[in-house]
């Protein structure tokens, strides 16, 4: 009797060296699953660890989540705002608001969402209180030492994918994310990781507040004045990056008659004063406003004209007349694939104005608007759909392999491709794809199943087989050709089967065939 | 970085992997080290989907990436391929061509001599006995397929790594040149919009294939385009069938069909180019990344992918200063089982009349061993011709070991620059006068068959 002993995975290792699995440290983990009677119960699974875990780690499964129904019975009445989503909101429609505002669904975590109705589910989002609490095991490197983001490359990458994870406040992460894309600031122009982080902080703490004041504090953000020169903006030799782009990407846009060249210049003048100072230590550090260095005479700026400094050139900028629109369209385009409808477009721009230019009352009519439940599907990017994908199978960051994964894929964090940000449209190619494709596969690893370490079910049918499937995958929603093609093709697999000894090894590849289809199914490509 | 290694290897290495960071500036390390050849060409990375790679491109700046996708698809497959592979930090020629019948050998290496009778003995001279670790190499000898240099070098020989390798690189005996001997010769018969013409299988640029002016490429991975799964046949047919099925169902939103063409296109560069750069070898490769290298270039020669030159290191590092036998032993072994393997794997394809291999080192050791076990650098070295259509005559004779030369380093009876001259126009068809400087005076051994 011949067994076969290669696998796919044997060629994998030998093209990955690094992944080599010489040991394999199995322990028993804990975590809370939801039972039918909307409360929590501990159950234990083997968790594969690859590199030796230290005596104590954490083995799951923290404190108790909240009863699910218990959260229920405190149902709020649910009264919508006049043009907001009217539909059923079920479990359906939280798992899309947590896919858009947030990561997805970690484990059980869609119910007790949607429990709260569209309005208190949208606001227990937008309005959540205290610092945020990361759970579950601290982010690991490959030999499991914690992650050093402001010092090696890439972890960084993983110290923000970590909090995408981990977060009990997922929209304060999608929001920075947004805003990273927003004022796409790249690595490669700052001296220092810490000051990338430093601005994504920025963002954690302003996304919700006024635009103005957050357009200011990037304006003067260290990472930002040595991405677009800001603190090369002399009086005498005035450079015009940032002026141009605060105008053309962050408030105004291009091709819409906001602007002209000589407001470029004119506002280049009134940027200038930001200096720093060089070291090979700290890099660029001690960014400061240099009045000697400022250019103090009149400037006229949209036709208006004065002694305009820095702040004055956000505050045109945002007062411009054809500012809100910009700003509505742009926050509305991270949500929702298609142009908002009027009139809920007009009452966006009047939201945003007479609230000074809050965010928060915007995003929320948005959060809470019918486009975004009853519309169509959007293609998440490549680290919202990673991020969701470890919430979805309960894994947390221990490896360094989502960094090189996710370049191909498209998508380093604090690496967007310009200052444009990322390019929403072209989520998806040949390359994009099969990158994607690699990290299902990868997030896989210790979850896919080996026959040739634990015997298989030999009976296990193929409706049983999709359901397992579906289950360590936190039970994603299907559209239902695409389950029945799964289920064909569990059936399929079991015609494989031609002699005894195959019963169980065919079935636990038709599991690992199943994990990766459902990984790599439209339906967990789009939010 | 191995700490056998001389400190000006280490320099040297960190100079190089400034030199890939192009355009920032070299750090200042030696005064008067050369910089290597190709430092200011421009780098840029793409996918190249008709070739199913992920390639760094330099050079050619101005086109935009989208023309060398195009170049790939439509260049015509070369028809003579050269292929160098490069021992890297002077492998100790010594140990490889060990001359256990030389009176001197003994007694220059007491405790690293080859004991006679412990390889299998070099047919072209009776002094000369192979490494056991090169019995492929050995082996291709017998067969008649491979060219030796067993003192190879230059005059006035340059012990630094980072000058000797430089003249090598460049094909000639000067510090401040740009461009690489391969690189002239593609710039003189290569294509605008083909960087596959010139590929370093090692992540970043051999400065040996640097061009003036067109593209070369550099490739990290030799996986080409395949997806990683743990399933294997036969379910693994079936789960591309429903892959492939997600791609073809019906569409009611821009979004799903966005994902669904991205699905099905994805399939289907699965499948047409499943055979480039997969191990999906007619032959056994050893498993090294240094085979593994060699049996995607034998996969790419195979596909017609459009190359002429192709550079690739040797498996490890030879700068064996100290505890020299046991590295020696593993690295070599590695190496010349991939280059038996890889001449298997072409005459398995019908391929091996179109690919030469030229394996090469910056310099030879030092004859008399050092305290530590290891050897220092020394000047003659050696080099090796190989393939199906390779002479496989040796070229320049072994010089003996009683007569050393002023630094007791072995003598030079070969010049790269003469077998430069042989590959150009005995192989590649080229003249060598307008690629290597002096090319009038340098013989022509004959090389090729």
């Amino acid at each position: 009797m011949a067994i076969p002993q290669t696998t796919g995975r044997k060629n994998k290792s030998r093209r990955h060296a690094h992944r080599k699995q010489k040991h394999v440290w199995n322990d028993k983990h804990w975590r809370w699953v939801p039972t039918a009677d909307g409360d929590w119960r501990v159950q234990g699974y083997v968790f594969h660890h690859k590199h030796k875990p230290a005596k104590h780690h954490f083995r799951g499964p923290g404190p108790k989540p909240v009863r699910r129904l218990a959260a229920a019975a405190a149902l709020n009445p649910d009264p919508r705002p006049a043009g907001a989503y009217q539909g059923p909101f079920g479990h359906d429609q939280a798992v899309r608001l947590l896919n858009r505002a947030g990561f997805g669904p970690s484990l059980g975590q869609a119910d007790p969402l949607a429990s709260l109705g569209l309005v208190g589910a949208v606001q227990s989002l937008t309005r959540p209180s205290g610092a945020a609490i990361l759970s579950g095991p601290a982010p690991v490197d490959d030999n499991g030492k914690p992650l050093a983001p402001a010092d090696s490359w890439g972890h960084d990458h993983l110290w923000w994918l970590d909090r995408m994870v981990r977060s009990n406040q997922p929209l304060v992460e999608r929001m920075a994310l947004v805003f990273h894309d927003w004022f796409a600031t790249s690595k490669r122009g700052v001296s220092k990781q810490q000051q990338m982080i430093d601005q994504s902080n920025l963002f954690r703490a302003a996304w919700g507040g006024s635009f103005l004041d957050l357009f200011k504090a990037v304006a003067i953000d260290p990472a930002m004045l040595q991405w677009l020169n800001g603190a090369e903006n002399e009086k005498w030799a005035p450079n015009e990056n940032f002026g141009r782009e605060m105008m053309e990407l962050f408030s105004l846009g291009a091709d819409r008659g906001a602007y002209t060249e000589d407001d470029v210049r004119e506002q280049a003048r009134a940027l200038t004063g930001w200096r720093n100072d060089w070291s090979n230590e700290l890099g660029a550090h001690n960014f400061r406003f240099e009045p000697g260095w400022h250019d103090t005479g009149s400037k006229s700026v949209f036709g208006r004209s004065g002694n305009w400094g820095w702040e004055d050139a956000c505050r045109l900028c945002v007062e411009h007349p054809l500012h809100p629109s910009f700003f509505v369209d742009k926050l509305w385009s991270y949500f929702v694939p298609t142009p908002a409808p009027e009139p809920l477009r007009a009452s966006l721009i009047d939201t945003y104005v007479g609230s000074g230019w809050q965010i928060r009352p915007v995003l929320e009519t948005i959060l809470m608007s019918p486009a975004l439940y009853e519309g169509p599907p959007m293609v998440k990017p490549p680290v919202v759909q990673l991020a969701g994908m470890l919430r979805a199978v309960g894994r947390y960051i221990d490896t360094t392999a989502w960094v090189w994964l996710c370049e191909p894929a498209g998508q380093v964090l604090f690496l967007p491709p310009n200052v444009a940000g990322w390019d929403d449209s072209r989520w998806l190619d040949t390359s994009r794809m099969r990158a994607r494709w690699n990290i299902v596969d990868y997030v896989l690893d210790g979850i896919s199943v080996d026959a040739w370490r634990r015997p298989y079910s030999t009976t296990e049918t193929a409706e049983e087989a999709l359901a397992r499937a579906l289950g360590s995958w936190g039970s994603p929603g299907l559209r239902e050709e695409h389950r029945a093609e799964l289920l064909e093709f569990a059936r399929r697999a079991e015609k494989q089967v031609s002699a005894n000894w195959q019963k169980g090894p065919y079935r636990a590849m038709r599991q690992n065939a199943l994990l990766q289809l459902i990984g790599i199914s439209p339906d967990l490509i789009l939010q | 970085m191995k700490n056998n290694c001389c400190d000006e290897y280490t320099r040297s290495q960190l100079l190089r992997s400034a030199a890939a960071e192009a355009g920032k500036g070299l750090p200042a390390i030696e005064v008067g080290m050369p910089e290597p050849a190709g430092t200011g060409l421009s780098r840029r990375r793409f996918l190249s989907r008709s070739a199913g790679l992920a390639l760094a491109v330099y050079g050619a700046s101005k086109i935009p990436l989208s023309a060398f996708e195009t170049g790939i698809a439509q260049a015509a497959p070369t028809d003579k391929v050269l292929v160098s592979v490069f021992f890297e930090g002077g492998i100790d020629a010594l140990s490889l061509l060990a001359p256990v019948g030389d009176p001197k050998y003994a007694q220059l290496r007491p405790k690293l001599a080859e004991a006679p009778g412990s390889g299998t003995s070099f047919s072209e001279d009776s002094r000369l006995q192979w490494h056991p670790a090169a019995a492929g190499l050995a082996t291709l000898h017998d067969e008649g397929k491979v060219s030796s240099f067993p003192a190879i070098g230059y005059d006035h020989p340059d012990q630094s790594h980072f000058t000797s390798r430089h003249y090598y690189e460049i094909g000639q005996l000067e510090v401040g040149y740009r461009t690489g001997w391969l690189g002239r010769y593609i710039d003189a018969v290569g294509d605008d919009e083909n960087p596959l013409q010139g590929l370093s299988m090692d992540g970043s640029l051999s400065p040996m294939i640097a061009t003036a002016e067109k593209p070369v490429a550099a490739i990290d991975s030799v996986d080409g385009y395949d997806l990683w799964s743990a399933v294997s046949e036969p379910i693994q047919s079936e789960m591309f069938n429903s892959f492939a099925r997600f791609g073809s169902l019906p569409s009611d939103s821009p979004g799903l069909a966005q994902v669904r063409h991205a699905t099905s296109q994805t399939d289907k560069l699965r499948t047409e180019l499943g055979g480039v750069g997969k191990a999906s070898s007619p032959v056994e490769y050893p498993d090294t990344d240094f085979g593994h290298k060699l049996a995607g270039l034998a996969a790419y020669l195979a596909f017609g992918l459009p190359m002429r030159v192709v550079t690739i290191r040797a498996a490890g590092s030879y700068d064996t200063h100290a505890g020299q036998a046991p590295d020696l032993e593993r690295n070599l072994r590695e190496t010349c089982e991939g280059l038996l393997a890889f001449q298997r794997d072409l005459e398995n394809r019908g391929l091996a009349d179109r690919v030469l291999t030229e394996v090469w080192s910056e310099f030879g050791r030092r004859p008399e061993e050092n305290g530590s076990e290891g050897t220092d650098h020394g000047a003659a070295g050696c080099a090796f011709v190989i393939g199906s259509k390779a002479k496989g005559e040796m070229v320049g004779e072994f010089p003996g070991l009683s007569k050393l030369d002023g630094d007791e380093n072995l003598r030079v009876t070969s010049d790269f620059r003469a077998m430069y001259c042989s590959l150009l126009e005995q192989w590649l068809g080229y003249d060598a006068a307008s690629i290597i400087p002096g090319a009038s005076g340098f013989a022509r051994p004959p090389l090729v068959a």
